[in-house]
């Protein structure tokens, strides 16, 4: 399974280094999406995966008697995963306001600054 | 003079020509008024005329523990020999000054970078810390970029000073690194202490880099031969200032460089090649030059450039006699070189030319002027009974006496020959020929000079002679403690203006009556050759590196910064694709251990799967909901993963956001373009070799990682504690709210900072200007 998750991985970086080279800025969004969620992904495998254990202590004790999955790269992904939308909403309104004022979502076209 | 008093003259001095430097341009005062600050100098020149140098006492004011920074100084023969040049002349130099920039503007902008420089200089000679010298030699750079480029608004004025500052600034840096490397290899960086660990240099096998480096600051700041063109182009300075700094002090700061470091270096073979061969190239060549000027300032400028070249020549051919010949030379010619400028100075401002062809006749004229020129050329052509006799006597002896290599006393004789006759006809041109008979006087009703401009060329120009007479005065104070300081070793010599009828004497009159020949058979009209060799000389070649600079700048700056973000990604992934590769491919083990992998359940392998295609519909979907919808379900099935691997917190959150993200996504989808549609290309391919290339290496990444054991000591404090220092259960919760709750805090600003963001973008409204109607 880890090769599988590893190769999705892959998968993910790939996809998302490509579309971020494309020449639209709506894929180039996608683009970055796809990047943290592999980044996601890949923090998560390292942190090895095991079924059915969360990080969550039984009701009856006060710590933990069997094994448990590794809270930290979760903590790391909850993080992660908020502050990308973060990021995200605000390129999306971003590449709203600049097609409205330029016209164009095709970065060729937005090379200058001061051509507005 | 006890130490004491030379300390506190030292700190006053200095903090006064500071102060002057910087107050002068901004006081109210008239130009007249502030020509009365050559008081400072003047003082301070009394004070170090009759301070005692010693070799031995080093005066320090601070000491750092952890820096090699310690400013200390040291005042012996050299130091004396170089602070009375710069304070006397200074002197003499801020009066002259004041009288011809009279009616210019920006007078006390002039005196104050003039003060700003005796400052400086006196720094650089005074200093014992080679760190602190350093500092102080590039403030004379730096001012003497100013005092060149002094008519800000000429072109010319504009380059030369560039020009100079760019060519001592370069030689400067390499000193710098040289100094570095000296002061490392003897553990110190005082001048006096590394005297007694010269074998710890000279056996070091950094020397000979450090040699050169060094020799690569004195030789630019010093113009020899290929560096000297700076110094004719610095002549675009007003003429007070080229009398001071580019004659008479700041060009002979390298030379100064040479002689202090004179005593550690003088054992080594190559320093004895380079000097000699360098300085003998530069006084030859720009002797030869100096002949076909017609400028009287260009002139000077050339005679200046190879007496530095003989002053350089002299420290390289080391011996007793060579070091008392170039003490002597030091003092020499700035006596005459400076009355030299000055009388040109005056001569331009009286009759408005500097032309030697344009002037005649001007002895009846200005007879006072005629008389200085004769004596500053009766010093500079070594005529008895001037001090210059003495000081040419001194040189012949030396190269008569050297015995290095045979052949040596004829070659170094003949060249030094070659030389002073070429010098003795130039020194002719300037102080002769303006003032000769002649039936048609150029300016027959010139005005006459005020008191000021002919004072201090006449007062130097008499020492010369002064000094020959009775050289007894300079002999005890000045040229025994200066030799001494430059061989490291004491020299006791006597100087005397008659030796009788020698060898000696019949080459001096042999160079006499060269340099008679040469000034007759002078030719106002150049020949070609000589023009080319300084146009494309090294001036050619740094004027070609500097062009080729700046073209390569703007051809850089066009294809790398040429405002395609596609570009700029481009070159940042693939250099840390590679890097990145050339770390992980080489450190990997590439072992996949199956014992230590799970099996793939069906659900397991149906959700990836869903998960890959849905990433490859995302990629190449040609419509654009279509790829925010497959981007959604990517999202999800992320979320699904969660689910499946103990990951409650991440699958809930995961999946409120994804959902949030498309429908903010789907919202303003329609208000955009669709998808460029583009052929096939091979940016295409480009793109996906650097994008396939950085996903596997990932994947290869995290296989890697997977094979080696975890780290789970953090975590596991984390668990242990969860509950019992933060009472909660959730151990991913606890983590986020209390153990990192700063953390999370901070996260909730940037979120805030983002709605903001978004929430102005989206009520922003458009200026009529940004509305592409």
């Amino acid at each position: 399974m880890e090769i599988l998750l590893a190769v999705t991985i892959g998968l993910l970086y790939a996809a998302g280094i490509f579309l971020i080279l494309r020449r639209s800025m709506v894929r180039l969004i996608i683009g970055l999406i796809l990047l943290g969620n592999g980044a996601n992904l890949l923090i998560f495998l390292l942190g090895r995966i095991s079924k059915g254990k969360p990080p969550i202590i039984p009701e009856d004790s006060k710590v933990f008697t069997d094994l448990y999955a590794d809270p930290i790269p979760q903590a790391l992904i909850l993080t992660a995963i908020v502050i990308s939308f973060g990021l995200q909403a605000y390129a999306i309104i971003l590449v709203k306001r600049a097609y409205r004022v330029t016209k164009t979502d095709d970065l060729e076209e937005m090379i200058t600054t001061d051509e507005l | 003079m006890q130490l004491s008093g030379l300390i506190i003259t030292l700190i006053f001095t200095f903090i006064s020509l500071f102060i002057l430097a910087l107050a002068l341009p901004s006081a109210r005062v008239n130009s007249r008024r502030s020509a009365l600050s050559f008081l400072v100098p003047f003082s301070a020149f009394c004070v170090f005329a009759f301070a005692t140098p010693s070799t031995e006492q080093v005066i320090s004011l601070w000491e750092s523990n952890s820096l090699p920074f310690n400013i200390s100084f040291k005042y012996d023969g050299l130091a004396k020999l170089f602070s009375l040049l710069i304070t006397g002349i200074g002197t003499l130099i801020f009066l002259y000054a004041s009288a011809y920039m009279k009616n210019t503007k920006y007078t006390q902008r002039l005196l104050s970078f003039l003060l700003l420089f005796m400052g400086a200089m006196l720094g650089v000679v005074l200093s014992d810390n080679l760190l602190v010298l350093f500092l102080f030699w590039e403030l004379t750079s730096i001012s003497s970029f100013f005092l060149i480029g002094f008519k800000n608004e000429d072109d010319a004025s504009q380059k030369s000073a560039l020009q100079a500052l760019s060519i001592t600034g370069l030689g400067g840096l390499a000193m710098l690194g040289g100094f570095i490397l000296i002061g490392e290899m003897a553990q110190t960086y005082s001048i006096s202490q590394m005297l007694s660990h010269t074998d710890l240099i000279l056996e070091h096998p950094w020397f000979v880099p450090a040699l050169l480096l060094i020799l690569l600051g004195a030789f630019t700041k010093s113009a020899q031969f290929p560096f000297h063109f700076w110094l004719p182009g610095a002549m675009k300075a007003p003429t007070p200032v080229s009398a001071y700094l580019h004659s008479a002090t700041m060009v002979k700061a390298g030379v100064y460089l040479l002689a202090r470091l004179n005593p550690i270096f003088s054992q080594s073979e190559l320093w004895f090649i380079l000097l000699t061969s360098f300085g003998g190239l530069t006084m030859l060549y720009a002797a030869f030059q100096s002949l076909y000027k017609t400028d009287m300032k260009a002139i000077l400028a050339y005679t200046t450039v190879s007496a530095l070249g003989v002053m350089v020549f002299l420290i390289g051919m080391g011996g007793e006699q060579a070091i008392v010949a170039v003490s002597l030379f030091i003092l020499v010619h700035a006596l005459y070189k400076a009355a030299f400028f000055m009388l040109a100075g005056t001569i331009d401002h009286e009759t408005g030319t500097r032309d030697i062809r344009k002037l005649s006749g001007l002895g009846k004229s200005l007879p006072i002027l005629f008389g200085i020129g004769m004596l500053a050329a009766w010093s500079n052509g070594g005529i008895p009974p001037s001090i210059g006799f003495v000081g040419k006597d001194l040189i012949y002896e030396s190269t008569l006496n050297f015995q290095k290599f045979s052949y040596a006393p004829y070659i170094l004789t003949a060249i030094s020959w070659l030389t002073n006759s070429m010098l003795f006809a130039a020194g002719l041109l300037v102080g002769y020929l303006p003032f000769r008979k002649s039936s048609a006087p150029s300016h027959p009703d010139v005005h006459k000079p005020s008191l000021m401009l002919w004072l201090p060329p006449a007062l130097l120009a008499t020492m010369g002679i002064v000094f020959g007479v009775f050289p007894i005065l300079v002999e005890g104070s000045i040229v025994n403690p200066v030799a001494t300081a430059i061989a490291g070793v004491s020299i006791k010599t006597h100087l005397v203006l008659w030796h009788g009828f020698n060898t000696v004497l019949y080459i001096s009159l042999a160079t006499l009556s060269a340099g008679l020949i040469l000034y007759l058979f002078f030719q106002k009209k150049t020949p070609n050759w000589v023009t080319v060799a300084e146009k494309y000389g090294p001036r050619q070649a740094l004027h070609g590196i500097a062009n080729s600079f700046i073209s390569f700048s703007a051809w850089f700056t066009k294809t790398m910064q040429n405002g395609k973000l596609r570009l700029y990604l481009l070159v940042i992934l693939s250099v840390l694709g590679s890097l990145l590769g050339y770390v992980v491919l080489r450190e990997t083990t590439f072992v996949i251990d199956p014992q230590k992998l799970s099996e793939i359940t069906i659900y397991e392998g149906i959700t990836v799967g869903i998960l890959i295609t849905s990433i490859f519909l995302t990629l190449f979907s040609g419509s654009r909901l279509a790829a925010v919808a497959a981007m959604g379900v990517v999202g999800y099935t992320l979320c699904i993963i969660f689910v499946f691997y103990s990951a409650p917190d991440l699958a809930m959150t995961q999946f409120t956001i994804d959902t949030l993200t498309v429908i903010l996504f789907v919202l303003v989808l329609y208000r955009l373009p669709r998808f460029i549609r583009l052929d096939f290309s091979p940016r295409h391919i480009l793109d996906g070799v650097v994008a396939i290339g950085i996903g596997a290496l990932m994947s290869i990444i995290s296989l890697e990682v997977l094979h080696r054991s975890p780290v789970r000591e953090i975590s596991d404090f984390y668990a242990m504690n969860s509950y019992l220092l933060a009472k909660g259960k959730n151990v991913v919760n606890v983590i986020l709210v209390d153990f990192r709750g700063a953390d999370t805090l901070i996260e909730i600003v940037v979120l805030s900072i983002a709605a903001i963001g978004v929430y102005s973008l989206l009520k922003l409204r458009l200026r009529k200007n940004e509305k592409m109607e």
